[in-house]
């Protein structure tokens, strides 16, 4: 077995790119990652992705910033110090609930949002100081790239470079 | 083209049969047992006297444990009237007035459930009928893609306008000749100050406005009423509805028509065209869908009122549009037809029902919480009858308007799939017809409610009547408007 290699084609278009990545795997070979400037629409499903999961955690975190907000208000104004606002002094959670859940609802989103941002960027990898991973920078200009590993297998090497060139790849290279 | 099978047929008739025999039963019933308030009045003096002599009733009014106190009259009216009494009714009774009225009221009631069974179920199919027009209008406006190739279905939905609008007005008409009492306000002798006294206790007493002689205080009259005499008067309401229902009509004919046309020639011409008419639709709609609201179910609690009580009703009646939409185009789509409609388009009717649900609720919680929270008498009376006597229905509706479209349409792969989206379209219909009927029964039938034969009949008969109507209409033309510039990007959508 000789080392593993990467192999990098750089398309010059969108439609191209989407076309070449479903010619290459219908042959039968696996994509690793495409770079791109902007989201393509289709590229996922075309790349065989599976479907993100970050709905699920949304969900999950939009349930515990209900729970917070709503252990912070018995906390705050059912059981440490409790208020009578606009005359509704019966000091229960239950009965009071009308009135919390505006602020309810923003904690929900606020901690859907935040903390899906955060797992989305820990996913990713981007925390401060981390380094681009694309291996070519003008992918953030006007360049899409896909990357493909083998195992060095020298026939199937050319076969994908050969592919690579047949489906419009502007330029196409090797990294050990 | 969509052939109306016979089997479909069928159904819509023997539903359209339960619900003759549900409204004929129902007035049926009302007609047979029925007193006139004089009758009522000299029957339970009678037997107040009766008891009294039999020292039943104490005459201590100051007396501690005087709340039960005319619960032995109650039983008494119960088994002459046969009648029934809530728990509440009779703990709240102060004076033999108060229990001459409650049997008054216990009769309305009575008289007035199978005209508000009609009128719930027929405003409902009325207001999905327009909302199914404003889908329609807002897809031009938007210049919508996706939705080109299924145009023909809220088009179809419109085509109910003139049947729901035709007995609406004899509704309407009906009560301006006082033949029910589902606009309280309708009643004259509440408008006027003085009524002249030689004609009280007479079948037809003669009010006036004027202080002249011969003329006494009105007991009934109602200054916050006569207050809004100037909007809510007998003439300027059927020239509204008439106004609201003929616009309504002449859009969705129009709108027909124009996409017929387009059918014929081509172009854009007449997209153009239905362009410009939808977004004139729009502005009249936004307008007449909240003074329709207002007009014909806000002006039930007469003395109530809520400034987003237009926009809460219409979210309620454009999300059961959608569900009616999304049900039909799923039946069409299981019949063999649509080819072009695949998982995006459910996933994008998913997206509707569930964002229009929240929209719902949105709007129910605002308005709720706005009163609930200022604690005025004046508005708190409307969720007052609402929280004692219609809670369970309360809790029904939002877990069905809002805790299953949240819970089972969420997720995109639950959205994609037709079954699911057809589940919760159906319950969210079913949730919103319960909306409805919390609207509009306190303040016509108050705590002597029924989600009995009568509703439901009523209610599964004009769903065989519109879904007979609709289908119709819908196989009348082809189902493919061939000419719609964006169809091919309706068949190319993807999401």
């Amino acid at each position: 077995m000789s080392k593993e290699k990467i192999i990098y084609g750089v398309y010059g278009d969108d439609d191209v790119i989407l076309d070449a990545v479903k010619a290459i795997r219908e042959k039968g070979h696996h994509i690793d990652e495409v770079y791109t400037p902007f989201p393509i629409h289709g590229l996922d499903t075309a790349m065989g992705l599976k479907y993100s999961r970050i709905a699920i955690c949304s969900f999950i975190y939009g349930c515990i910033g209900a729970s917070c907000a709503l252990f912070m208000f018995w906390y705050i104004m059912i059981h440490d110090w409790p208020m009578n606002i606009g005359g509704k002094p019966s000091f229960t959670l239950n009965e009071n609930l009308p009135a919390f859940i505006p602020v309810t609802f923003e904690m929900t989103v606020f901690f859907g949002a935040h903390l899906m941002v955060i797992t989305f960027l820990i996913r990713c990898g981007l925390y401060p100081g981390s380094s681009s991973k694309s291996p070519d920078p003008r992918t953030t200009d006007d360049k899409f790239l896909m990357e493909i590993h083998t195992n060095g297998d020298a026939k199937k090497i050319k076969e994908i470079k050969d592919l690579m060139k047949k489906t419009g790849a502007e330029e196409i290279k090797e990294k050990e | 083209m969509y052939t109306f099978t016979q089997n479909t047929k069928s159904i819509c008739f023997a539903l359209i049969a339960i619900g003759i025999v549900a409204i004929g039963y129902g007035f049926y019933s009302a007609s047979k047992t029925h007193y006139s308030d004089a009758e009522i009045k000299v029957k339970v003096k009678e037997l107040y006297k009766g008891l009294s002599n039999k020292n039943k009733i104490k005459k201590d009014k100051h007396h501690a444990s005087s709340v039960y106190k005319f619960s032995h009259l109650f039983h008494a009216i119960e088994k002459e009237f046969h009648c029934h009494f809530s728990e509440e009714e009779i703990a709240n009774a102060q004076s033999i007035d108060d229990v001459i009225y409650r049997t008054k009221h216990y009769f309305h009631a009575k008289k007035q459930r199978p005209w508000s069974s009609l009128f719930v179920s027929n405003l409902f199919f009325l207001m999905i009928s327009l909302g199914g027009l404003v889908w329609l209008a807002v897809q031009y406006i938007s210049q919508s893609g996706w939705s080109a190739s299924l145009l023909r279905i809220p088009q179809a939905v419109s085509s109910f306008l003139p049947f729901g609008g035709a007995i609406m007005l004899f509704i309407i008409i009906t009560g301006a000749l006082h033949w029910h009492h589902t606009y309280h306000w309708m009643d004259s002798s509440l408008t006027y100050e003085y009524v002249y006294e030689n004609t009280i206790g007479t079948d037809h007493p003669q009010y006036t406005d004027e202080k002249v002689a011969g003329v006494v205080k009105n007991k009934k009259y109602d200054y916050i009423i006569d207050g809004k005499t100037a909007y809510l008067n007998i003439p300027f309401f059927i020239i509204r509805a008439i106004i609201y229902l003929l616009g309504w009509c002449l859009v969705a004919f129009l709108l027909r028509r124009y996409s017929l046309n387009e059918d014929k020639e081509g172009g854009l011409k007449w997209h153009n065209k239905m362009f410009a008419l939808s977004a004139m639709f729009i502005v009249f709609a936004a307008i007449t869908t909240s003074t329709g609201a207002w007009d014909w179910i806000m002006s039930i609690d007469t003395h109530w009122f809520s400034t987003l009580f237009g926009w809460y009703s219409f979210a309620s009646f454009f999300v059961s549009a959608c569900a009616v939409i999304a049900i039909i185009t799923i039946h069409l789509k299981y019949s063999g037809y649509l080819e072009n409609v695949n998982e995006n388009h459910m996933h994008d009717f998913g997206r509707y029902l569930l964002a229009f649900s929240i929209f719902w609720t949105y709007l129910w919680f605002a308005q709720y919480m706005l009163i609930w929270y200022s604690n005025i008498p004046e508005e708190v009376t409307y969720y007052l009858i609402r929280f004692e006597s219609y809670h369970i229905l309360i809790i029904v509706a939002l877990i069905l308007n809002f805790m299953t479209p949240m819970l089972l349409i969420q997720d995109r792969a639950a959205k994609r799939l037709k079954g699911q989206v057809l589940f919760v379209a159906i319950l969210i219909l079913i949730g919103h017809f319960i909306d409805v009927f919390v609207m509009i029964m306190p303040g016509t039938v108050g705590t002597h409610w029924h989600l009995g034969f009568v509703e439901i009949g009523t209610f599964l008969g004009y769903v065989g009547f519109f879904t007979f109507v609709v289908l119709r209409a819908l196989s009348k033309v082809p189902l493919d408007q061939k000419n719609h510039p964006m169809l091919i990007e309706s068949k190319h959508h993807h999401i």
